[in-house]
């Protein structure tokens, strides 16, 4: 945007990055509808992410799913205070540019929705608003950092309620991490060859130790100990999708897992919050779901 | 030692800034541990993220009891904590500054920037690099509260006896002054 004031800037990936910072330590709810996402604030959610189904419901009803429709998401960007993000087809960057014309906060290209594009991601460089992308390993995660993502988000395996996929995620891109940093510098081309990641991005994950943007985790959070796991095992911050609203209790639950992402490491304050909780959503176990029912093979 | 709320926020990034300036400091998780340090710096991150975990852990009195004694440091959510009224939507405060202040007084995402403000601490102007992420505008400065910078026109930095605000992030860049400003007060 120009200005008088050449110093005047917006959309710079430090103001993308940044958004993402005051995130950190904090719960971003799945929402589909406006009241959902004033429960999801008076839980103390420090974002709402709008979406036209939970994960667990397109899970059990198929056909295919989109970013949600324009009036619900005109509903919950009227009703709450804190940041909007909104998910987007893989690869669909019309709907991209109707979320960031509409004044959402952060977009999710998401494998969570049925992919639009089976071969391209958004270039999400093009857009002022910042995005935020899942991934199952590090080669992943700096491909769509290449490509202009501010956030990176474990995959995990939505609606499934499952942590085991987030962990699993999160572990590979943790321990791809390490392994770049104990390399010598005549040995990272031949790692970001591997990777299939552009060599400055590994270059610099070798140098640093983590990735150049937030590393949040999602898919499969379903407990206040699930969120506890996953910030242990590095996560900044954390997702939770059906895990919330497909509870027997979903404000009560919902505030459990934001006193559980602060207080991660303190097991008696995970013992107070986790009382009385009600019914957690019922899980489905990994090893019985079919390869094409997985939604974190969508996207590369 | 500085503490900082370590609530919710980004904390680990003043943590940062103040390794940088040889500072001695620790996030802050628990009300017993305010017993430990000199001065406190509340982050950016979300205000009502903040103030339901306030709610939950009974903050109030102790951070109301700690800012009696001791010099506390606002940015962004910080400095909306800290303020004596909010707006857009009224929320409650610690009222321990006399401003009011109106969230995301500058927009949504997409209206956050970055600028050169002018930070001007001891009479001498000097130009600071600010970003400035869904934030919150002052919008009535108390007589007795210093305006310490401005920007495009605002005051977007202000002090009132042992309490600093401000309503960028200066954590996110490379300019350690307004850290280093504060650590001077706390006398670290």
């Amino acid at each position: 945007m120009s200005d008088n004031n050449t110093n005047h800037q917006t959309g710079t990936l430090r103001l993308k990055t940044g958004l993402a910072e005051m995130l950190k330590g904090g719960v971003i709810m799945d929402v589909v509808t406006a009241e959902q996402a004033k429960i999801a604030e008076d839980a103390g959610a420090t974002s709402v992410m709008a979406l036209e189904r939970v994960p667990a419901d397109i899970r059990a009803e198929g056909g295919v799913s989109r970013m949600s429709s324009i009036e619900k998401l005109r509903e919950i960007m009227e009703v709450t205070s804190i940041p909007v993000m909104a998910k987007v087809r893989i690869g669909h960057f019309a709907e991209a540019q109707m979320l960031q014309a509409l004044g959402v906060d952060y977009v999710d290209e998401s494998e969570v929705l049925t992919p639009a594009d089976e071969h391209y991601h958004i270039d999400k460089l093009a857009f002022e608003v910042p995005f935020v992308c899942g991934c199952r390993n590090l080669g992943e995660a700096l491909r769509r950092i290449g490509e202009g993502a501010a956030m990176i988000r474990t995959k995990g395996e939505a609606g499934s309620g499952n942590i085991v996929e987030a962990v699993r995620h999160m572990r590979t891109v943790t321990d791809e991490m390490r392994r770049l940093t104990t390399l010598r510098p005549e040995q990272l081309m031949a790692a970001a060859k591997d990777l299939g990641a552009p060599y400055e991005l590994v270059q610099w994950v070798a140098q640093n130790g983590k990735l150049p943007v937030p590393n949040f985790a999602a898919g499969g959070v379903a407990t206040p100990a699930d969120a506890s796991l996953m910030m242990q095992l590095g996560a900044e911050a954390v997702f939770v999708g059906s895990g919330i609203f497909k509870s027997g209790d979903p404000a009560i639950r919902a505030k459990a897992i934001v006193e559980a992402t602060t207080h991660y490491e303190d097991p008696d304050v995970l013992i107070r919050v986790s009382e009385n909780l009600g019914e957690a959503m019922v899980g489905i176990n990994i090893d019985t779901l079919d390869e094409k029912d997985k939604l974190q093979t969508r996207g590369w | 030692m500085i503490g900082i709320l370590g609530l919710q926020g980004d904390y680990a990034a003043h943590g940062k800034m103040l390794d940088a300036l040889n500072t001695p400091n620790r996030v802050v998780k628990k009300t017993e541990q305010l017993a430990e340090i000199d001065g406190l710096i509340f982050p950016g991150g979300e205000s009502t993220t903040l103030i339901k975990l306030m709610d939950a852990w009974d903050w109030w009195q102790p951070l109301t009891d700690f800012a009696a004694k001791k010099p506390v440091f606002g940015t962004c959510a910080g400095m909306i904590l800290v303020a004596k009224s909010v707006a857009n939507p009224p929320q409650k405060s610690l009222d321990l500054i006399d401003i009011d202040v109106e969230r995301n007084g500058y927009g949504r995402q997409i209206d956050s920037f970055e600028d050169t403000g002018a930070f001007r601490p001891d009479g001498q102007t000097r130009a600071m690099p600010m970003m400035f992420i869904r934030a919150p505008r002052i919008a009535r400065l108390g007589e007795g509260v210093e305006a310490l910078a401005e920007c495009r026109g605002d005051v977007v930095m202000a002090r009132q006896g042992k309490v600093l605000v401000a309503s960028f992030h200066p954590e996110l860049t490379d300019d350690l002054g307004v850290h280093r400003y504060f650590a001077e007060m706390v006398g670290v």
